[in-house]
């Protein structure tokens, strides 16, 4: 027997109160945490596929839109570019890389996004199986993909016109799979790459028909060629000074500074995470209340307990330590459980995600803050803890044998 | 053994108490007499160290009590004193044997469990030792409360009121249990009480009258003459 054990014992010779306390606790905690997973996920997931994009050029319309849609691919491209326009931005002298993104089609929900090898190797994606495509018509699809469709190396498939996966067929025209790729844990996980070709091609015989083109309409039709948006690195930092405003003053086309762009939305989200997190703080005062006002009757009750310890030879400061340790119990427990369940919680929320197509979150990713949570907690029951452990700590012995 | 010289208690705010100079050798019984509330249990706590006196000093199994600090005083108490309260003190959180543990727990020395065993066997109360003190009766609740108090070979034991509430054949039980225990481990036995059943069966005891709580100087009895 000694003071963890022994307070253990108290602990849980009320065992309906402790239990309250620890689940109002691990509740508190429970929101804190996954508030700060959330978020930490969240950022980490924009960083990711934001990583060397210094800007994206597409059709004019919202900033925000162009992002979201040519960087994270949840939102619809506000509309095309003319190919010419993006060759010659291509040769501007500022631009030391530019990755053409066609998007417009999608396979059961997924995007098929006709770029070039250039975009793989932006996100150092590696191929699980087979490899990247030679010719127009061959697609390398991203490992989500493949998990959620069973797609393999030779498989066919055909992509519907739109994003949303509601629109006409390309019978026509179909696709094979020339790849598989790893995990990455990035934005090309959910998508489905091809040439770039391979998405003219699907349009241009849909716009053709069964019959064959002749020289002059084929001619017009890649005149007509567009891309939908462009992923741009510059050569040097300088550039985001002017490059921006020249492309969105002297062409047809719209630049975006994606990191501009996410700092703005994840000050409007960060409003959301901000009242979570109050929430989460208000739950864990509430909890330390609950500690408090269980510890204070607990001494009330245990007077008698606490007195024969005293009569019984115990200095004051044991008496109080074993009340502090009682809620040291009640604090590591519910960290305990409070990081598990944000983390059960943030693997719901990347499970739902996962069905939606959007962000890839992990929920059993560990990161360093989630060390303060027991701090927190400690602190916490340590602080409503005090006053019920001064009150044991003097407890009025002689007073209570007087008492009959 | 017990000494006391010129010792006097004063409550905050309450009546002064003054307590008659009373020794008592190693062994030997004392009877705290008198009505409820005129200072018996103060006298125990005086003696047990849980209170300081106003005035007056004490020495209480060989050792003097006033040039002892907080914690000496604690240490001391753990290992020479064994207290009986009126109302026993079992924690209900515990077992039967968990009450006498805590004994050691207080101490701050390591369970000894052959000890605690043997201190339920001597009181004939080992087949409760994994009791809650909610499932005994009153007679086995005090017996387990008493072998708490002689856990630790105490060298005086303080029984506060042990027969309130007995009737005769429990007290006279409670009573002959409380010198078995105090003579096996050669303590002084410190009674106190307003049953004279116990002053009728205890003849050979030292007696210190309380007469009243208005500090009036009681005068000491012998009881040898009854």
């Amino acid at each position: 027997m000694n003071i963890v054990t022994l307070s253990w014992r108290y602990l849980w010779s009320r065992p309906l109160a402790s239990a309250l306390n620890l689940l109002l606790m691990t509740l508190g905690l429970t929101s804190i945490t996954f508030v700060l997973l959330a978020s930490h996920q969240l950022e980490r997931a924009f960083e990711r596929d934001l990583a060397g994009i210094d800007v994206v050029v597409g059709a004019k319309g919202s900033p925000l839109q162009l992002i979201l849609a040519g960087v994270f691919h949840i939102d619809v491209p506000p509309g095309n570019i003319p190919l010419a326009d993006v060759k010659a931005l291509a040769q501007h002298p500022q631009v030391a890389q530019l990755i053409p993104l066609s998007l417009g089609d999608s396979m059961r929900g997924f995007r098929i996004v006709g770029t070039t090898a250039d975009y793989l190797a932006h996100y150092q994606a590696k191929l699980a199986d087979g490899a990247l495509w030679t010719a127009p018509m061959q697609a390398v699809v991203g490992a989500q993909v493949a998990a959620a469709t069973g797609l393999k190396v030779g498989h066919r498939f055909t992509g519907t016109h739109g994003l949303d996966g509601g629109g006409d067929g390309h019978e026509q025209t179909p696709y094979t799979v020339s790849g598989v790729l790893a995990p990455c844990a990035c934005v090309l996980d959910r998508l489905i790459l091809t040439a770039t070709e391979s998405v003219w091609k699907v349009h241009e015989d849909m716009h053709s028909g069964d019959a064959p083109l002749d020289r002059e309409e084929q001619e017009a039709l890649e005149a007509e060629r567009e891309v939908t948006i462009a992923l741009i690195r510059y050569k040097t930092p300088l550039a985001a000074v002017t490059f921006p405003r020249y492309v969105n003053s002297s062409t047809g086309m719209q630049a975006a500074a994606p990191a501009v762009e996410i700092t703005r939305l994840l000050g409007m989200v960060g409003v959301g995470t901000r009242v979570l997190q109050g929430f989460g703080v208000v739950l864990l005062l509430t909890a330390a209340l609950g500690v408090f006002i269980a510890l204070w009757s607990a001494v009330r009750e245990r007077r008698a307990d606490l007195a024969m310890l005293r009569m019984l030879g115990a200095p004051p400061a044991k008496v109080g330590a074993l009340l502090l340790c009682e809620a040291l119990w009640l604090a590591l427990l519910a960290s305990a459980l409070g990081l598990l369940g944000a983390h059960g919680l943030t693997a719901v929320a990347g499970w739902l995600l996962q069905g939606e197509k959007s962000l890839v979150v992990d929920g059993w990713q560990w990161v360093p803050i989630e060390a303060w949570v027991p701090a927190w907690a400690v602190a916490v029951a340590g602080l409503a803890a005090l006053l019920p452990a001064l009150a044991a700590y003097r407890v009025d012995v002689a007073q209570l044998l007087n008492s009959r | 053994m017990i000494e006391t010289f010129d010792l006097a208690f004063q409550h905050p705010g309450g009546p002064s108490l003054r307590f008659p100079d009373v020794s008592v050798p190693q062994g030997g019984t004392l009877l705290l007499r008198g009505a409820s509330g005129s200072g018996k249990s103060t006298w125990l706590a005086l003696a047990a160290g849980l209170l300081r006196p106003t005035r007056g000093e004490m020495i209480v199994a060989g050792q003097p009590l006033h040039p002892l600090g907080a914690r000496a005083l604690d240490a001391w108490r753990a290992g020479a004193i064994g207290l009986l309260p009126q109302k026993l003190y079992l924690s209900e959180a515990l077992s039967v044997a968990g009450n006498l543990e805590l004994a050691f727990f207080a101490a701050g020395v390591p369970v000894d469990h052959s000890a605690v065993s043997r201190a339920l066997q001597a009181l004939g109360v080992a087949d409760l030792a994994h009791r809650k003190p909610a499932q005994l009766s009153g007679g086995q609740a005090q017996r387990v409360a008493l072998a708490r108090a002689v856990l630790r070979s105490p060298k005086v034991i303080l029984a506060d009121e042990p027969t309130a509430s007995l009737d005769d054949a429990a007290c006279a039980a409670a009573l002959a249990l409380l010198g078995a225990s105090a003579s096996a481990c050669g303590a002084t036995l410190v009674i106190a009480t307003h049953d004279r059943r116990v002053s009728e069966s205890l003849p050979e005891a030292i007696g210190l009258h309380f007469s009243d709580q208005n500090g009036s100087i009681p005068a000491p009895e012998c009881h040898h003459a009854l």
